[in-house]
């Protein structure tokens, strides 16, 4: 009997104070992380979420890290491949050979995240990848660097935001 | 700043939140002053303390509810409310190993959340790790009092409610708005549909996922909001949340070793036990960051700059953030994971394997320290044949009918992980579903016994193991490892209990001197050395070698 009572009291407290005090919280003090840290134009449309990779496969943006499960935000997943898979060694060939001439290549945009979702490359990705960002918009190389903030992280989405601007 | 400093540092700070913790969960063990609300709430009976016996049926009987209570609402959770994205049925077999992963403190995770399943069943799934962890807090406790001296050991129904609501909910709910404020979502709005910039359209899943991680992390649970735990932007969005998780992670754990000396009046002891511990802790750190800092093999004859290995991680948490959270999480039957473990570097998994392996430093909430019991025992059993004398423990003589439990403790955890492996290494039960080929292959099958065994909830993720066998076998390994470790250990103490207490001699082996810590520190060594070596050769230093 004791324990039927502790069963439907440790319910009650879970189910019914303790989750809405948390969701009343974030409602009331981050009402925007609470739902995801979206991303909106002016006109109210959803872009994306600051915080979730999404793919860009265009010359005119900057390009995320790959990602294993293609930028599903409904489904994440990591590559799991070893680092001694041969498949990570195909991967990394065929990246590399979209960036023709340029030197060594950093390591973050021919590795998968675990998620498939990372939001950042680093900021050594970023200016990588300038001379073809800058081509494809018809724009000066230096211009589009300034746009690169100075953290050693770069949010992409941010950044290609910052780029449409 | 060199990343095994930096690991270090951060194992010392959760050591020091640890003590208060520790003297916290003291204090609510044994607090009589709500019993007046509580037995109004619950019934007189909870007041009334119980043998070993009784406190182990009644843990068995509420956890048999939480099992039942899951199953129902998970299998049936397409015809339930808080499902926003209509997520349908989930096939019987995953429904099985979901409830007993979760009931069992495990957190092995066959499927992905965001996928899977609804807002209302994965609520469902937080409960059980509010309970799971409480539960094994209490298994603790009544184990502490018995070897205290006590042929009572507490009252269980009494334990979990003082647990629940004086200990895990408050600091639970701390973490959360913490988690919170880092980013964590916090809804139960559906997914987000938006359209990119390049006009594509994305669904971004969400939920109430701040209140979920806050007891993930804390009860050593470990189990995912989404597939890719804690690797999953929106459940570990910054290096704040990253350290908050890593704290949360081991901290309660740690935190038992402190309570188990104020719950037995043996504090010095206890400072021996957490000693002990420690050093296991920081050798795991330590063969596990320093090999991870290694660039990714396949990379090597490719003009790549030059860097960590980055497969697997996420940039925002730093490449060491991987190696030193995939051992605290293995250290603590945890399992939630801050980089894909599969593709950690091959000499890196050692540290998480043997933080399965031995599964006591620090071990689950509560059944960390029980495992640790087990090997105290084992070492005043050694000790005692290599002196000549009776072996002792906490002023009682330990004889043959406790070692036999004991014996029969430690041989079920090898057992379960070697058996199953030989099983599925050797049958397309698990050859069919591995991943990655060679040595990894082997080591896939390894680590989700290893995992199941220790109820760790970790895993090696290429493994396809949404299986009805992979299931089944789990789900079963999960049961064994949780409830026999429990079980042997709670006997010991009532047989211990029930004896007269011995006095000091010249021949006793003092429990609370160092001679006492390299004495268990040597044998855990060579247990956890002698039993699981060869299979470790056979997996992740094969793969090292090869490459």
């Amino acid at each position: 009997m004791n324990l039927l009572r502790l069963f439907a009291l440790s319910i009650a407290i879970c189910g019914f104070v303790y989750v809405p005090a948390v969701l009343g919280f974030a409602k009331v003090v981050v009402p925007e992380k609470a739902v995801g840290s979206l991303v909106t134009t002016a006109d109210g449309k959803i872009v994306g979420s600051r915080l979730v990779a999404q793919a860009f496969t265009t010359d005119r943006y900057f390009h995320p890290r790959p990602s294993a499960c293609d930028y599903n935000g409904a489904g994440a997943a990591g590559s799991n491949l070893s680092p001694t898979s041969p498949e990570l060694t195909q991967r990394a060939e065929e990246i590399i050979a979209t960036y023709p001439g340029s030197g060594p290549i950093p390591a973050d945009l021919i590795t998968a995240s675990g998620s498939g979702l990372d939001p950042h490359i680093t900021r050594a990705a970023a200016i990588y990848q300038i001379p073809r960002v800058s081509a494809a918009r018809n724009m000066a190389p230096e211009a589009v660097e300034k746009l690169i903030p100075s953290g050693n992280l770069v949010n992409v989405l941010e950044l290609n935001l910052a780029l449409d601007r | 700043m060199n990343p095994l400093i930096h690991s270090i540092l951060l194992v010392a700070g959760i050591v020091l939140l640890a003590w208060p913790a520790g003297t916290w969960l003291t204090w609510v063990l044994k607090t009589r002053r709500l019993d007046g609300i509580f037995s109004a709430a619950l019934g007189k009976g909870i007041l009334n303390p119980t043998s070993w016996k009784t406190y182990f049926l009644h843990l068995l009987g509420f956890n048999a509810l939480m099992f039942v209570t899951t199953w129902i609402v998970l299998a049936n959770q397409q015809h339930l409310p808080l499902n926003p994205d209509g997520l349908g049925n989930v096939p019987w077999h995953l429904v099985f190993n979901t409830s007993v992963s979760f009931v069992t403190n495990t957190n092995l995770q066959h499927y992905s959340g965001e996928a899977t399943y609804s807002y209302l069943s994965q609520l469902t799934l937080m409960w059980l790790q509010f309970t799971s962890a409480a539960t094994g807090i209490a298994a603790f406790a009544g184990l502490a009092r018995g070897l205290a001296g006590n042929r009572d050991f507490g009252n269980f129904t009494h334990d979990i409610v003082r647990i629940l609501l004086l200990f895990l909910l408050p600091i639970a709910f701390i973490w959360a708005i913490l988690f919170a404020i880092s980013g964590v979502p916090m809804t139960f709005e559906g997914a987000a549909i938006a359209t990119t910039l390049e006009g594509a359209s994305q669904t971004i899943a969400r939920g109430p996922v701040a209140a979920f991680l806050a007891i993930k992390q804390l009860g050593t649970n470990g189990g995912g909001f989404f597939g890719p735990n804690s690797t999953h932007p929106l459940e570990n969005p910054n290096l704040f949340s990253n350290i908050l998780s890593m704290i949360a992670i081991a901290v309660i754990p740690m935190a038992c070793v402190k309570a188990f000396g104020s719950l037995t009046g043996k504090e010095k002891h206890a400072r021996i036990i957490g000693a002990v511990m420690l050093a296991f802790l920081l050798i795991k750190v330590t063969i596990t960051v320093l090999p991870e800092s290694a660039p990714t093999a396949a990379f090597a004859n490719l003009p790549v700059a030059e860097s960590a290995n980055l497969e697997g991680k996420e940039l925002r948490l730093g490449a060491s953030t991987g190696p030193l959270w995939a051992v605290l999480t293995t250290s603590t039957s945890n399992g939630s994971v801050g980089a894909m473990h599969d593709s950690l570097n091959p000499i890196s998994l050692l540290g998480p394997f043997s933080g399965m392996w031995l599964n006591s430093t620090f071990g689950g909430v509560g059944v960390g320290m029980i495992n640790f019991f087990l090997f105290m025992v084992l070492a005043v059993f050694i000790a005692g044949l290599m002196i000549g004398r009776t072996p002792e423990y906490l002023g009682k003589k330990v004889e043959a009918r406790e070692m036999a439990l004991a014996a029969a403790g430690f041989i079920v955890h090898p057992l379960l992980i070697l058996g199953g492996t030989a099983l599925f290494a050797a049958t397309p039960w698990g050859a069919d579903t591995i991943h990655n080929s060679g040595p990894r292959g082997f080591s896939e099958i390894l680590y989700e016994f290893s995992s199941a065994a220790a109820n760790n909830g970790s895993g090696l993720e290429g493994l396809g193991d949404g299986t009805i066998a992979w299931n089944i076998a789990t789900g079963i390994v999960m049961l064994l490892g949780r409830y026999l470790p429990i079980l042997l250990p709670l006997a010991i103490a009532g047989a211990l209990a029930a004896k007269p207490a011995v006095a000091e001699s010249a021949g006793t082996l003092r429990t609370d001197t160092p001679t006492f810590g390299f004495m268990t520190f040597a044998v855990i060594l060579f247990l956890g050395a002698l039993t699981f070596l060869p299979v470790a050769m056979l997996g992740p230093i094969l793969e090292h070698l090869i490459h």
